[in-house]
């Protein structure tokens, strides 16, 4: 996949077209936050663009909790395949294509090609399943990281994420400060409330109950706890729009004339929200459901630091950009401002936008002129401090 | 070009100082600042169309509500914080000022001077003023609290600010008779005392 000034031919305008992913293996066992290691596993990535002589416009996309590495363009022969941030990604878009390459992997213990709980175990030749361990932000990171080295990055220009994508690029800056120019964390917190690991727990628990969840080892009986894993993605569903949100699309709306006395899915946001929990049961696993909400849960960087998040940011010398959103309240605007707050008592480069947007927390997701403009300025000062002479991406 | 009462505020800054900008807009002082005297600093704005122009200038800015935007800054954390022609428009006038000596230890304050000859000459008419200073009508305006030099000093002296500069500016001239008649606009440099 190489840069042009336009979109490819053929591709609609602003995408990087039709890409295909690609796989790393990694022999050398990843040491993990729990002592654990994961064996030899794979990375499955996708990139867009070119990186340049410099090797320092390199821009890594860290995806969310059901994302993937196919963050950009459409695959062969799939037109509704557009990746989850093509509308961020791309010639002419706020990540410009033509000016970065841009990463996106997908990561351990998710279920989209890289290893995870569906894998084989090659100790075992049979599923991980419950047997995988659990992952932390932080050695997604490390993972990550590895596969820089892999591709020949020793700094990327930026590394960018929404929700826990934001978490993994705060992390980023904590973690390898010296090998990240900037930190675009959008709708995200420096750690979970009561509240969001309360939401993570019925989620886990709806899966934990199917009956056909088997301890998480559900691959040997040929069965998915479909039911548990759709009722998760309800939960889920409902923490990511805002309540005036769903008013405004599914109100109390019907989907019959009138009341029909039973509990079938009557109105609107109950069929709305069942096809969505259905839908998503298809496609995901299970087990990286639990894993992934676990490594939210867990994703707390000023524990360490007796909770000093301003501590936790001191090794950070990147410059950062966050945004959040009015509607957020699964991680709303104040969380953000924490983090804010403390990268201004230790001194650092931020900028801080908040998006009058009436979607919550997805509205990182969607269209907005006001933070798709944003993000794109952001990205054109990281350009311009490329080619700026003796730039590189340089701190300051 | 900077504007007129930004080209005093940047002439009492320190090189190397640390700036808090309330109520920035696109950034201009504080890439003055940034351009001219090595400073570093934050902007607080509110307005979407401002904080985009900020990033756009590589200024950092916090998008808050002056208000309230504050905590978020521990004490005597920068050198010098600036509110330039915002006081008049901000609800609790008194509460800001303490905050800005809170988080800095100097303040610069502008804002337009109501005791305008042409304000008086407007009231005796019997309208209020309406003037390139402070263009709005008088239900339709974001300035609450206008007041005069002598205003301002008599109220800094009760919150136990010590005014160490004033600059009385016409015409981006400095006014050095009937300065409070002829002043458009009001400048001071203050510390806690």
């Amino acid at each position: 996949m190489t840069a042009g000034t336009s979109a490819p031919p053929g591709a609609p305008a602003g995408s990087v077209g039709v890409v295909a992913p690609r796989d790393q293996h990694f022999e050398a066992p990843l040491p993990l936050a729990s002592g654990a290691q994961l064996a030899g596993y794979d990375l499955r990535y996708e990139t867009y663009g070119s990186l340049n002589a410099a090797r320092s416009n390199a821009v890594l996309i860290c995806h969310a909790l059901n994302a993937s590495h196919h963050v950009a363009g459409t695959y062969a022969d799939q037109p509704r395949s557009a990746g989850w941030w093509d509308n961020m990604v791309g010639p002419g878009k706020p990540i410009d294509t033509r000016r970065f390459f841009v990463i996106g992997v997908n990561n351990p213990g998710s279920c989209f090609g890289s290893t995870g709980p569906k894998s084989t175990d090659p100790q075992t030749g049979r599923p991980y399943g419950a047997s995988f361990p659990v992952v932390t932000v932080e050695d997604w990171v490390n993972a990550q990281a590895r596969l820089c080295d892999v591709l020949g990055i020793e700094r990327l220009a930026a590394v960018v994420g929404g929700s826990l994508g934001g978490m993994q690029a705060l992390s980023w800056a904590i973690q390898y400060p010296q090998r990240i120019g900037h930190c675009v964390a959008i709708a995200t917190t420096p750690k979970l409330s009561a509240q969001n690991i309360a939401f993570n727990d019925v989620a886990r628990t709806a899966i934990q109950s199917d009956p056909d969840f088997h301890g998480g080892d559900y691959y040997a009986h040929g069965v998915i706890p479909r039911r548990g894993l759709s009722v998760a993605r309800m939960i889920g569903h409902i923490t990511y729009l805002s309540g005036d949100d769903m008013t405004e699309r599914f109100g109390r709306s019907l989907r019959t004339d009138d009341y029909a006395f039973g509990y079938g899915a009557e109105f609107e946001v109950e069929s709305y929200l069942r096809y969505q929990g259905d839908k998503f049961s298809e496609y995901f696993d299970a087990n990286t459901y639990l894993l992934i909400t676990r490594a939210l849960d867990y994703f707390d960087p000023a524990r360490a630091v007796d909770g000093d998040l301003v501590r936790a940011l001191a090794p950070a010398a990147a410059r950062f950009l966050l945004v959040s959103f009015a509607t957020d309240w699964r991680f709303a605007p104040a969380r953000t401002r924490e983090i804010v707050a403390a990268l201004i008592a230790n001194g650092r480069d931020v900028s801080y936008a908040e998006i009058d947007a009436p979607h919550g927390h997805d509205a990182f997701l969607l269209d907005d002129a006001r933070y798709h403009n944003l993000v794109a300025a952001y990205f054109d000062r990281i350009a311009g401090r490329l080619a700026a002479p003796g730039g590189a991406g340089e701190p300051r | 070009m900077l504007r007129q009462d930004l080209v005093q505020i940047a002439s009492w800054i320190d090189p190397e100082a640390r700036i808090l900008d309330l109520g920035c807009g696109d950034g201009a002082l504080l890439a003055h600042l940034r351009d001219s005297h090595r400073c570093t600093g934050y902007g607080i704005e509110i307005d979407d169309s401002s904080v985009l122009a900020c990033v756009r200038a590589d200024v950092n800015v916090v998008q808050a509500d002056l208000e309230s935007g504050l905590r978020m800054f521990a004490d005597a954390m920068f050198d010098t914080v600036v509110l330039s022609q915002t006081l008049q428009a901000m609800h609790h006038v008194e509460a800001v000022l303490r905050e800005m000596v809170r988080v800095g230890r100097r303040g610069i304050v502008s804002f337009p001077n109501f005791g305008h000859w042409s304000h008086a000459v407007a009231l005796l008419g019997g309208r209020m003023p309406v003037t390139p200073d402070i263009p709005y009508q008088w239900y339709d305006t974001p300035n609450i609290h206008l007041c005069t030099p002598k205003d301002f000093e008599l109220l800094a002296a009760r919150l136990g600010l010590r005014i160490t500069d004033r600059a009385l500016l016409a015409r981006s001239r400095p006014v050095t008779w009937l300065e409070n008649l002829r002043a458009t606009v009001a400048i001071y440099r203050f510390e806690k005392l």
